[in-house]
């Protein structure tokens, strides 16, 4: 990824300067007080804005390479995010692009953003990952930045009364407090148009997040199409030609995140939550019992059988060749074991085993043949915490996700304890709605408020806000996550210490108009 | 006898909105699998009296045809029903679409509904009083839909198109059927509130599409309020200019405000005008001097202001002439005017008001000024033939107002309204019901079971007293609504105080039956929105 990325700012100004204060510029909005940083979302580690601005104009504006920059015109993730966020700044310009009497720049005029990329290597074709650097910085005249510097230089730019774009001179040193910031959406509850999802990319870019964890599959359907298994969405899904996820929409979901910096996590949760699964694969479930009888109703994978674990590596050697991220998410959640009781196969099995009547050292047997499974297509993965907690032998860069309302705090201690990475979503699951600001509580949450050394902090990564599908789809989807999520996105990237709720309510508040156009 | 067969919502505009362009790809996102389980019940909100038998009819778009009756008192040229023909021809053939081209001559047999009303009142408006009673007969060949009025008529249209599915291989089918339908309450309204965030006029426009679907009557405009005043005055342009979030684009103007209103006529829908005064009023001032109350800390003025000023002659000067404008641009024979939550703060630390109290006997009782101002103000549309509506504050400070005002209840829980429902009504005023249906206070899960499952004629009363409530009102106050997030928050959840207020309340008492139902609808009302947007190719 792009290890260490410049801006420079080549102005041509002299005496003439314009006074613009930040402050003139939010009085518009009548009801927010203006806070000194604009409406930068989320707030940069460093940042000083001064009343010098200068003027840019869509016609000689331009955003290009620095002369040492690693990244040149071949670099298409970047040429393309200069494309977009030229756009984003100039959006409704057209007339001035296309004046004859093409204007030189006048004095105060910002006539290019420099973007040099300091690392040898500019990984412009590579896909991001939780090692890339994301710490950038703005100088007004030689600024290093990362990648999402032009999501913070473009919301820099603001438009003076006269409709005039104009941008303050500023230095900025930038890096996130946390490496891993993401966004679950479930795309099996109800399915979502591959538009929505693009859409919520977009998004995420302007708050700068990084991961896209994909819960694709559950219970209700199983919309993703496998090329090795094709009949599990054609009999899993809700319908098998229009709420499928094809190869190609697939790939254009993680190109589209890969230009945007943003990560791409699947997730295949098992054992549990899988009854779509078994509709294609016949033998996947476990049959569940009603006395003697088979009662024609399944449980969670069937952890007995070997065709079990031959399927799963198959599935699996198949995703991790199409997810390039070096993450799988694993699930291993909210396991029921009353199939497994019932059925008379798997009690013969749990004495051979001498698991007693522990079932969850069966589910912990299957989990670890699963892990072993990919460990071999050379994937790290992630699992929810009941994994951790019912003490399967983890790999030492498994990620523990904690998701338990109750209690999260303890949880966090115990697997930072135990010497493992984890990443909260506790406090942030968005689908549950209340009436009014109830950003307010997600942006109060501390992630690292939790008994244990520094040590143990961190192996905090970052944290995910979570919208699970029981009552969201394309028609609600935007409006339920936005701009809640931003508040998620500020604390997970902005120095700990940012927690002024009123400085943020107006940043946030710029910031939504922002996201609304 | 007119055939609809290549048209299109027309006058549905596209709304520039991110939600709108997710609305394109709704028809995808259905995720249950209705088609198959069409059952003949299938109408929100349930009519009074259906039965329908298994034996159905193919209908073909290219032969299928409205038509007016012999007897019926409109024909063909009846604004209403003529522009409601192209409207649901559209609504019931949502995938036919011009693009198919070339018409191909039918083999199908024709299928025509002969549409009869008792009166020709299709240039009025929609009233209090206006009977929306229909019976519907659909047999081989031929539907037969009869109505006093044209708006009974729609709704029975708008029952037909809920009747009409579409099988596996895109055919369109209706089964025999006779439906006798009339609604429970006359009063079936939606509040938006359009000052707390302004609504462009698409995102209203679409609210009235919507709310036809859902036969509700009655929309509820809360056009103004302390946060904005949108509302362009022909009188008084100041109270916009001055007053608006933008005195350009965050206005209603008189085209707007009359776009509204003939938009809701052809569906049915009258619209109710709400200028609340005297609290709630802060934007009025910015255009408007001397209007509000000046604000005193110690014996100066603080330089803020409170309610209306209710000591000063050019007060209700200015409120006659407002008045007398908003009764000419807005039709309907009613007009709320507030009177919610008035802060007696200001009043009690003006010198000039105290002096006024003193010398009107008042005491240090501000209830009394406030109903002194109420009186002034009711009366003022008295003299403008037109009838007030006001929130149950009112008559909670035992206001002298005429016997035919209707008392509006918004506040509190069962127990509290049931109360608020008795004693009002025992005083002999009519009630409207919104309590219940605060629509705009979410929570997590299917609250509509919620607004499903309230009882508005719950209370301890007499038979005479039942009969004074008139209706109900979902409302959706806009603190956290604005354009970006309306129509997902009011639907389907206001659909379910919509069978409430239509519906038998014995014949639709148990949540679970109607939710199945429930899950057609709102795949109906996707299918709509989709329609919409894609009309205009966006």
């Amino acid at each position: 990824m792009l290890k260490f990325v410049s801006l420079l700012l080549a102005l041509s100004f002299c005496q003439g300067l314009q006074h613009n204060n930040i402050d003139d510029y939010v009085e518009a909005e009548p009801v927010f007080e203006a806070s000194k940083y604009g409406s930068l979302w989320p707030l940069p580690q460093k940042v000083q804005i001064s009343e010098v601005s200068f003027k840019l104009t869509s016609s000689s504006f331009r955003i290009v390479d620095a002369k040492a920059s690693s990244a040149g015109p071949s670099c298409s993730l970047l040429q393309s995010a200069y494309r977009r966020y030229y756009e984003y700044m100039f959006g409704s310009a057209k007339k001035q692009w296309w004046s004859k009497n093409n204007r030189r720049s006048d004095p105060s005029d910002l006539s290019e953003l420099q973007v040099w990329i300091t690392s040898p290597d500019s990984e412009c074709d590579g896909y991001p990952s939780v090692t890339s650097d994301e710490s950038c910085e703005y100088l007004p005249f030689l600024v290093h930045v990362m990648f999402y510097g032009l999501e913070t230089f473009s919301q820099l730019v603001f438009e003076d009364e006269y409709g005039a774009k104009s941008i303050n001179a500023t230095i900025i040193n930038d890096f996130p407090r946390f490496q891993h910031r993401g966004i679950l959406l479930d795309s099996s509850r109800h399915f979502l148009p591959i538009k929505v999802i693009l859409a919520n990319l977009e998004t995420m870019a302007m708050n700068k997040f990084n991961v896209f964890h994909w819960h694709i599959v559950d219970d209700q359907s199983f919309p993703y199409l496998s090329r090795t298994f094709p009949q599990l969405s054609e009999q899993g899904a809700y319908h098998p030609y229009t709420h499928v996820y094809t190869p190609a929409d697939v790939k254009m979901v993680i190109e589209f995140a890969r230009l945007r910096g943003i990560r791409v996590i699947p997730e295949f949760d098992t054992p549990g939550h899988t009854q779509s699964w078994g509709k294609g694969q016949k033998d996947l479930l476990t049959p569940c019992y009603s006395g003697s009888k088979p009662s024609g109703s399944f449980g969670p994978v069937n952890p007995i059988l070997n065709t079990t674990y031959d399927f799963m590596a198959q599935f699996f050697t198949e995703i991790s060749t199409v997810f390039p991220d070096g993450y799988v998410h694993l699930g291993g959640d909210e396991v029921d074991f009353t199939c497994w009781k019932s059925n008379p196969d798997i009690q013969k099995f749990m004495e051979q085993q001498h698991f007693g009547d522990d079932y969850r050292k069966l589910e912990s047997f299957y989990i670890q043949k699963l892990l072993d499974i990919v460990t071999s297509t050379k994937k790290g993965y992630l699992i929810w915490q009941e994994v951790f907690d019912n003490g399967v032998k983890l790999k030492p860069d498994t990620v523990v996700h904690v998701w338990i309302g109750g209690g999260s705090d303890k949880e966090m201690s115990n697997v930072t304890a135990a010497g493992y990475t984890t990443i909260l979503s506790a406090p942030w699951y968005l689908d549950y709605i209340s009436y009014g600001q109830d950003w307010q509580k997600y942006y109060k949450v501390e992630p690292l408020n939790f008994e244990g050394t520094d040590e143990q902090k961190k192996l905090v990564i970052g944290g995910e806000a979570c919208l699970w599908g029981e009552y969201v789809d394309a028609t609600n989807l935007t409006p339920r996550l936005w701009p809640r999520a931003s508040a998620v996105a500020e604390r997970l990237w902005s120095a700990k210490d940012v927690t002024d709720i009123g400085d943020a309510f107006n940043r946030l508040s710029l910031h939504r108009c922002r996201m609304v156009e | 006898m007119l055939s609809y067969q290549n048209t299109y919502l027309d006058d549905l505009v596209d709304l520039p909105n991110t939600l709108d362009h997710m609305l394109e790809d709704l028809l995808g996102s259905q995720n249950f699998e209705t088609l198959g389980l069409h059952s003949v019940e299938g109408v929100w909100p349930l009519p009074q009296s259906i039965t329908s038998s298994p034996e159905r009819y193919p209908l073909n778009p290219q032969a299928f045809y409205f038509t007016y009756g012999s007897q019926s008192a409109a024909q063909e040229g009846c604004s209403v029903l003529d522009e409601a023909f192209k409207r649901y021809f559209s609504l019931i053939f949502p995938d036919y679409s011009s693009g198919y081209g070339f018409l191909r001559f039918s083999v199908d047999k024709p299928f025509t509904v002969q549409v009869s009303v008792g009166r020709d009142d299709c240039d009025s408006y929609p009233d209090e009083d206006s009977s929306e009673q229909y019976t519907l007969s659909v047999s081989a060949g031929q539907a037969s839909l009869k109505a006093e009025t044209v708006w009974g008529a729609l709704r029975g249209l708008e029952t037909f198109s809920q009747l009409v599915y579409q099988e596996d291989f895109g055919s369109y089918y209706v089964n025999k059927t006779e439906i006798k339908d009339f609604p429970r309450f006359q009063f079936r309204g939606i509040l938006l509130d359009t000052s707390r965030h302004y609504l462009p006029v698409q995102a209203i426009l679409k609210t009235l599409d919507a709310m036809a679907f859902s036969k509700f009557n009655v929309f509820h405009w809360h056009i103004v309020d302390d946060p904005s005043f949108p509302y362009q005055s022909r009188t008084f342009p100041d109270l916009s200019a001055k007053g608006a979030f933008h005195p350009m684009t965050h206005i209603y103007t008189q085209s707007d405000v009359g776009r509204v209103i003939s938009f809701a006529r052809m569906r049915g829908i009258r619209v109710l005008p709400e200028f609340d005064s005297p609290g709630h009023t802060q934007s009025w001032g910015k255009g408007q001097s001397d209007l509000l109350t000046p604000c005193y800390s110690g014996s100066s003025p603080s330089g803020t202001f409170g309610p209306v000023n209710p000591i000063l002659p050019s007060t209700y000067k200015f409120m006659a002439t407002l008045f007398k404008e908003v009764s000419s641009v807005f039709p309907d024979s009613y007009i709320h005017l507030g009177g919610d939550e008035v802060n007696f703060s200001c009043w009690k630390s003006n010198p000039d008001v105290r002096a006024f109290m003193l010398k009107m006997g008042f005491g240090a009782d501000f209830t009394k000024l406030e109903a002194y101002y109420m009186e002034n103000i009711v009366n003022i549309t008295v003299a403008l033939n037109r009838t007030s509506i006001v929130w149950q504050d009112v008559f909670d400070y035992h206001e002298r107002i005429p016997k035919d005002t209707v008392l509006h209840i918004w506040k509190g829980l069962p127990a509290s309204y049931a109360a608020e429902l008795s004693a009002i009504t025992k005083a002999g005023y009519r009630v409207l019901l919104a309590a219940p249906w605060y629509i705009n206070h979410i929570s997590y899960g299917q609250d509509w079971r919620n607004y499903y499952t309230v009882q508005p004629l719950n209370f301890s009363g007499t038979e005479e007293q039942k009969k004074l409530v008139i209706g109900g009102e979902v409302c959706m106050w806009g603190e956290y609504v604005d354009a970006t997030n309306l129509t997902p928050r009011l639907w389907p959840r206001a659909s379910a105080a919509a069978e409430r207020l239509w519906s038998d309340e014995k014949q639709t008492s148990d949540v679970d039956k109607a939710f199945p139902r429930l899950q057609d609808f709102r795949c109906e009302l996707l299918r709509y929105f989709s329609f919409s947007d894609n009309a205009h190719g966006i």
